[in-house]
């Protein structure tokens, strides 16, 4: 098996199979949507500081992670194709297409709630430092669809798998977003680019580890 | 299949002491059996026997509790995982995605899969050996019960594996699709090994040996 065309070949698939089913698409744009009206419904005329504005910006984007990402695995088990997937491509190529599906699934994500947010909160919701926003927003979707990623495999087999993803995610995620909270609050302040580089080299650690750690355990994950 | 008889492909299926327990109910214990080019086993037992779990262990989708299953190609052992290259699996548990049509799943498995055949010259050679070629581009949503067994034979032959699989290898086939599924297992046997996991008498007529799993397994040869 060439793993790199296996994994392209099953990124394609399953980017197909979301355009054709809007299996996960339809459950986050509508998460979003809600989201943000309601975040807007209860600001009301309030300005918010940029740290409440990067809090709310990384909640609306936890939650709608949450309601979407885990559905990379469910919907194999829940349509019987598992086993078909089992057959076809080695566990390496599972979780690598997978992993990057989630990833261009989560910056499309993080993309839209930007665009929302811009638009919703214009006023107060600026970035005064692009270059740590960017940064950030990509570490911060990569570190969410590593962690998702690995979860959403496990929980694809439970039973209670609707309530035990957020719960089991939560933990895991908690380090991912306290940072890039505090990464998106300097954006929005305008402070320079080397004032996030901690904040960087922390979101850097948390890919690294949890990718690297996923794929040692996804062999005894993935198969039964 | 047609045209020709194939080669005899040089593979040997070993499985050494195959124990499987879900939580602590024993399911079956200490199997053994090799099987060579030109083999063919049936796995027989009632409900609830094993032969399904069995069938997965045998084809790397689940893991048995104890003991081993190896393939050897061209007398070199390859892992399970480049095993299934030369394995074609025909079960109830399988299934192919509703939103694509069925020459679009053959396309897009074969490419995960990395085959280095022509994909649509097989594609094509498959759908038509088991009477879908006319129903190609319809979406698997949109094909009854039977068709999509058939579907599942397309696919396990698409790559012409050493060693075919099949779980109750008619169900829900009319006369036409039995016929062509006897056709088969008869290339099968011919060119690769071939095991039958079945309840059906008949079907496990179609092999040379027979697996009689239950409170006490049993190897039977039957021609």
């Amino acid at each position: 098996m060439s793993t790199l065309s296996s994994t392209y070949a099953l990124i394609r698939k399953d980017i197909q199979s979301e355009l054709r089913t809007r299996y996960a698409l339809n459950a986050l744009l509508m998460f979003v949507v809600t989201t943000v009206a309601t975040i807007l419904f209860a600001l009301r005329s309030d300005q918010p500081t940029a740290t409440v504005l990067a809090g709310m910006y990384w909640v609306v984007i936890f939650f709608t992670a949450m309601s979407g990402l885990s559905r990379i695995f469910v919907s194999e088990e829940e349509r019987g194709t598992t086993m078909t997937l089992q057959l076809v491509a080695s566990p390496s190529v599972v979780y690598f297409g997978k992993l990057l599906f989630n990833v261009v699934l989560t910056l499309s994500l993080t993309l839209a709630v930007t665009l929302l947010y811009t638009i919703v909160f214009s006023t107060s919701f600026t970035i005064q430092t692009p270059s740590i926003f960017a940064v950030t927003v990509l570490l911060g979707s990569l570190g969410f669809a590593s962690a998702a990623t690995i979860i959403a495999a496990i929980v694809a087999k439970a039973n209670t798998r609707g309530t035990l993803y957020p719960v089991l995610s939560f933990p895991v995620l908690i380090v991912l977003l306290m940072t890039v909270m505090s990464a998106t609050a300097k954006a929005l302040d305008g402070e320079e680019f080397g004032a996030a580089m901690g904040d960087f080299q922390i979101l850097l650690g948390y890919i690294l580890a949890i990718t690297g750690g996923s794929y040692l355990l996804f062999d005894y994950v993935w198969k039964d | 299949m047609e045209g020709g008889d194939p080669p005899m492909i040089d593979v040997t299926l070993t499985a050494t002491g195959i124990t499987k327990l879900f939580n602590r109910r024993m399911i079956f214990r200490e199997i053994s059996f090799s099987l060579k080019g030109g083999d063919s086993l049936a796995i027989t037992g009632r409900n609830g026997s094993g032969k399904s779990t069995l069938v997965k262990i045998l084809c790397g989708v689940l893991t048995p509790t104890q003991g081993t299953v190896q393939f050897a190609i061209g007398g070199k052992r390859v892992s399970i995982d480049a095993a299934k290259d030369y394995l074609g699996l025909v079960t109830p548990y399988l299934q192919l995605y509703d939103e694509f049509s069925g020459w679009e799943n053959l396309e897009l498995l074969s490419r995960i899969r990395s085959n280095d055949f022509p994909i649509d010259e097989r594609a094509a050679e498959s759908l038509k050996l088991v009477g879908l070629w006319d129903r190609r581009k319809d979406m698997v949503r949109t094909y009854s019960s039977g068709m999509k067994q058939r579907l599942k034979y397309a696919f396990a032959l698409l790559h012409r594996p050493a060693v075919l699989v099949l779980d109750e290898p008619t169900s829900n086939l009319d006369a036409e699709g039995v016929e062509v599924v006897k056709r088969v297992a008869e290339a099968q046997r011919a060119s690769g090994i071939l095991v039958v996991a079945t309840s059906d008498a008949i079907e496990a007529q179609w092999c040379a040996r027979e697996l009689r799993l239950g409170n006490q397994t049993q190897m039977v040869t039957i021609r």
